[in-house]
This record gives C-alpha cells, sequence and structure tokens, in this order.
C-alpha cells in the first residue's frame, strides 16, 4: 500500500499537481474566493450607499438630473453617456470570453487579437470615467449654500435648470479676483473661486422675476424637486452663505454632500478595479504573445484574468442600477 | 491521474455572440426606461418602490445572471462548485441589503421629524 506522499506532484492537490477538487485548479477557484470576497465588498459599499439613500430619500438627488452630459455635445442627454460606457464594458467582456474561447481552441493568435481588443475597451471606460468624473467636478448649473448646509438650485418658469451666470448682476470692479502667486508679495495658494459671487447671484434673482428657487426636497407625489414661490425663496436666500459650483467632498452643487461622497467613492474603487484589470490584461496580454500558455499547454491564465474582467463588468452592471437608473 | 483538459476543439463563439446580443437588448431597455421614465411606472409605487425601480433591478439580475452563468462560464463548473460560490454571495447579499435598507428606512422616519424646509 501505498503512503501519502507530497512530492510525487499526481498526489498533490494544488501547484500543479494532478488532484483538482470540483474539477477547477488551484488558480481558477482561488480567484473565485477572491471574486466573492470582493463581492461582498461591493455589497457593503452599495449597501451604505442604500442606507444613506434611504436616511435622505425625501432629498436625494435625481440621477438623470444631475448626469446629462455627452462629450463634444451641448444640452441635455441624460444617461446616453453611462449607457455608452456600459456597452463599452460589456463589449470588453465579450472580447474576453472569446479570447477565453480561442484559448481553449489553442489559437495564439486569435487570443492575442481579442486580449488586445479586451484592453483597448477597458481604456475607453477608463478614459470615459475620467470625463465623467471631469464633468461632475466641474459641475453645469452652479447652487447656492445655504446655513445648514442645504443647497438651494435656481430654474426658469419652465422648471428647467439655470446657470448661475444665466441671471447674475454683472460683477462689479469691487469683486473678488482669484489671487495668484505671481500677484502676492507673501502668498502660498488658494482655492478656486467661484464664477459669480454671492452677491451677484441675489442681486440677480432680485432683478429677474422669471428666476425661481428649487429646493432639494423631493414631492413624493410628482417625484420632481419642490420649487418654491418667490417670497419663499427670499425667505431662503437670507440663509445663503455662499455659492457651490461642481462637487468635491465637501458639498457639491447637485445637493446632498453623500451623494458626491459616495459617487467618487464607488465608482472611483470600481475604477481601481477596472486599472488593475488592465494590467492585468495587460502583463498576460504580453505572456500570449512570447507563447508562454502555447509552451505550457494551456489558456487557463486567460480564463483566471477573464473572470476578473468579467467581474469588474459584473459590479459595473449594480453601479450602474443604483447610481444612475434607480 | 485525472487531468483536466483546458482544450475544446469546438468554439462557442455563437453562444457568446447571443449573450451578448440579449445583454445589449436589456441594457437598451433599460436605458430607454430611465429616460422616458413613464409616469404609469415611475409615479406608482408597488412594495415600497415605485414598478420602474422594481423592472430596473430584475433587469439587472437577469443581466447578472447572464455575465455570471455565460461569460465566467459558471455553467460548465461542477454543480456543488457553482452553489458553494453563489449561494454564500447570495445569501449574505440579501442578509446584508435587508438589514442596512431597513435601518436607512428607520432613520429616514427619524430625520423627518426633525428636518425644516422652510424658515
Amino acid at each position: 500500500m501505498k503512503a501519502t506522499s507530497t512530492d510525487s506532484p499526481e498526489e498533490n492537490t494544488w501547484n500543479g499537481g494532478g488532484k483538482q477538487p470540483f474539477k477547477a485548479s488551484y488558480g481558477k477557484m482561488m480567484m473565485w474566493f477572491f471574486i466573492m470576497s470582493d463581492a461582498l465588498t461591493f455589497t457593503g459599499f452599495l449597501g451604505a450607499y442604500g442606507l444613506m439613500r434611504f436616511k435622505f430619500i425625501d432629498s436625494w438627488p435625481i440621477a438623470d438630473e444631475v448626469f446629462t452630459h455627452v462629450p463634444f455635445i451641448h444640452g441635455d442627454y441624460p444617461m446616453y453617456y453611462v449607457a455608452f460606457m456600459t456597452f463599452v464594458l460589456i463589449f470588453s467582456s465579450v472580447t474576453m470570453v472569446l479570447a477565453v474561447d480561442a484559448g481553449k481552441q489553442m489559437k495564439q493568435l486569435k487570443v492575442t487579437t481579442y486580449m488586445f481588443l479586451t484592453i483597448i475597451g477597458g481604456v475607453i471606460f477608463l478614459g470615459s470615467q475620467a470625463w465623467e468624473w471631469k464633468t461632475f467636478i466641474k459641475g453645469s448649473y452652479g447652487a447656492v449654500a445655504l446655513s445648514d448646509g442645504k443647497i438651494i438650485q435656481f430654474v426658469d418658469l419652465y422648471g428647467n435648470q439655470v446657470t448661475l451666470e444665466s441671471f447674475a448682476a454683472p460683477a462689479t470692479n469691487n469683486e473678488r479676483i482669484q489671487q495668484t502667486r505671481s500677484t502676492g508679495i507673501w502668498f502660498e495658494s488658494e482655492g478656486s473661486i467661484t464664477s459669480v459671487t454671492l452677491r451677484q447671484v441675489k442681486e440677480g434673482f432680485a432683478n429677474d422675476k422669471k428666476i425661481f428657487v428649487r429646493t432639494e426636497l423631493m414631492n413624493k407625489r410628482l417625484k420632481k424637486k419642490t420649487i418654491l414661490v418667490r417670497p419663499d425663496a427670499n425667505e431662503l436666500l437670507k440663509r445663503a452663505t455662499h455659492v457651490v459650483e461642481g462637487a468635491n467632498l465637501k458639498e457639491n452643487e447637485y445637493g446632498n454632500t453623500l451623494f458626491g461622497n459616495f459617487f467618487f467613492f464607488i465608482t472611483g474603487f470600481h475604477g481601481f478595479h477596472v486599472l488593475s484589470g488592465i494590467l492585468i490584461n495587460i502583463i498576460i496580454f504580453f505572456n500570449v504573445i512570447v507563447g508562454t500558455y502555447d509552451y505550457r499547454g494551456n489558456y487557463e491564465m486567460v480564463e483566471k484574468v477573464g473572470l476578473y474582467w468579467h467581474f469588474v463588468d459584473l459590479v459595473w452592471v449594480f453601479v450602474f442600477t443604483f447610481f444612475y437608473l434607480i | 491521474m485525472t487531468e483536466i483538459t483546458h482544450r475544446s476543439t469546438v468554439s462557442h463563439a455563437g453562444l457568446i455572440w447571443k449573450v451578448f446580443i440579449f445583454l445589449s437588448l436589456v441594457t437598451i431597455v433599460e436605458v430607454k426606461l430611465g429616460i422616458s421614465k413613464p409616469d404609469y411606472l415611475h409615479l406608482t409605487d408597488v412594495l415600497g418602490t415605485s414598478i420602474l425601480n422594481w423592472i430596473f433591478l430584475i433587469l439587472t439580475l437577469v443581466k447578472a445572471y447572464g455575465i455570471a452563468w455565460y461569460f465566467m462560464h459558471l455553467k460548465d463548473e461542477k454543480k456543488w462548485f457553482r452553489r458553494a460560490i453563489v449561494w454564500p454571495v447570495v445569501f449574505f447579499i440579501l442578509y446584508l441589503s435587508f438589514f442596512v435598507l431597513w435601518e436607512g428606512d428607520a432613520l429616514g422616519n427619524i430625520l423627518r421629524e426633525w428636518t425644516r424646509w422652510t424658515y
């Protein structure tokens, strides 16, 4: 009777041994376990987002009023750009799975092509996300913050949001200008100042009777933000402290600060996954080119990195739903 | 020795493209609904949220299933390996989601009493 020997590769469970529980190799199984833990991490983040969203359900920003921009095109096109990003990621998933499929048939050239396309798809997605962040940080309409941190926005007669510049009073010579090092004797730096001042907004609002104030409060029945009559708006403007343009981690023009925070954190964390996915894909891509897997006799490595790549796509499906659709 | 072959002579490209077309169609439906937001779906609440949100949730799960089963080829794995992966994750996600959303709702109900919107 043969004793259990650990140095015989045929008896080894791991390290390339012949024994494979569930007919899944060590690497693949560990990739799956990693994906499980990562899935739960994202669950935690999206769960926290859900908790805060339910907490502030009366005033949470409406996503398709926030993400309305498409590069090179002016005007409001809600969702189109994110839909494009979703397609790019799904398509790169398809090329990835085609690479795995070609790998099983040991077709090196095909694997190379499909891996290349997958990497390109990932880069396009990451670039799109960078653009999305830039637009989000820059902001589009501008808003005014009240002393208790609430955000008020400005709309026209039809309830469409208008930019602060469109109705703000003209700037006077006394207006603050952006300071720079070159104009100062002793000066380090300052944060960027807003394009219009609170005084300009207040004066402009007083002069233009066709501008109305919209609060964060959601009308439950219509699922739209509440627009105030002008006397009420004047009461609110008395509490105004400063102009907010765009978004950062402390405040944003779209409404609740947490909305911006979760956007940055969750899409950022997902984007980081995409970035590492691209890097791993590039490593595997070069391994395919130099023939590592052809020599090894199987393309299982492509399959493992493919699992990770599909998982990134899978997470995006949920991020897309919870941030942009619901 | 139970050598696992990672080789196969048949290509599954046809099936892959079919899944892609299906996932694309689902996404197009989602985006169309997300843009048009028909009032009868958006403003009608069923079980705590709008019908539209339920549609989005179900379509998302359908997409997730498509990706996991065909792209991550869970369907080709051994039955109990598949279950070992899917069941715990699904269980923990449901478990955590239920409690955090429930708590979020409770926090919202408390906060509502203490938030003023007019001055």
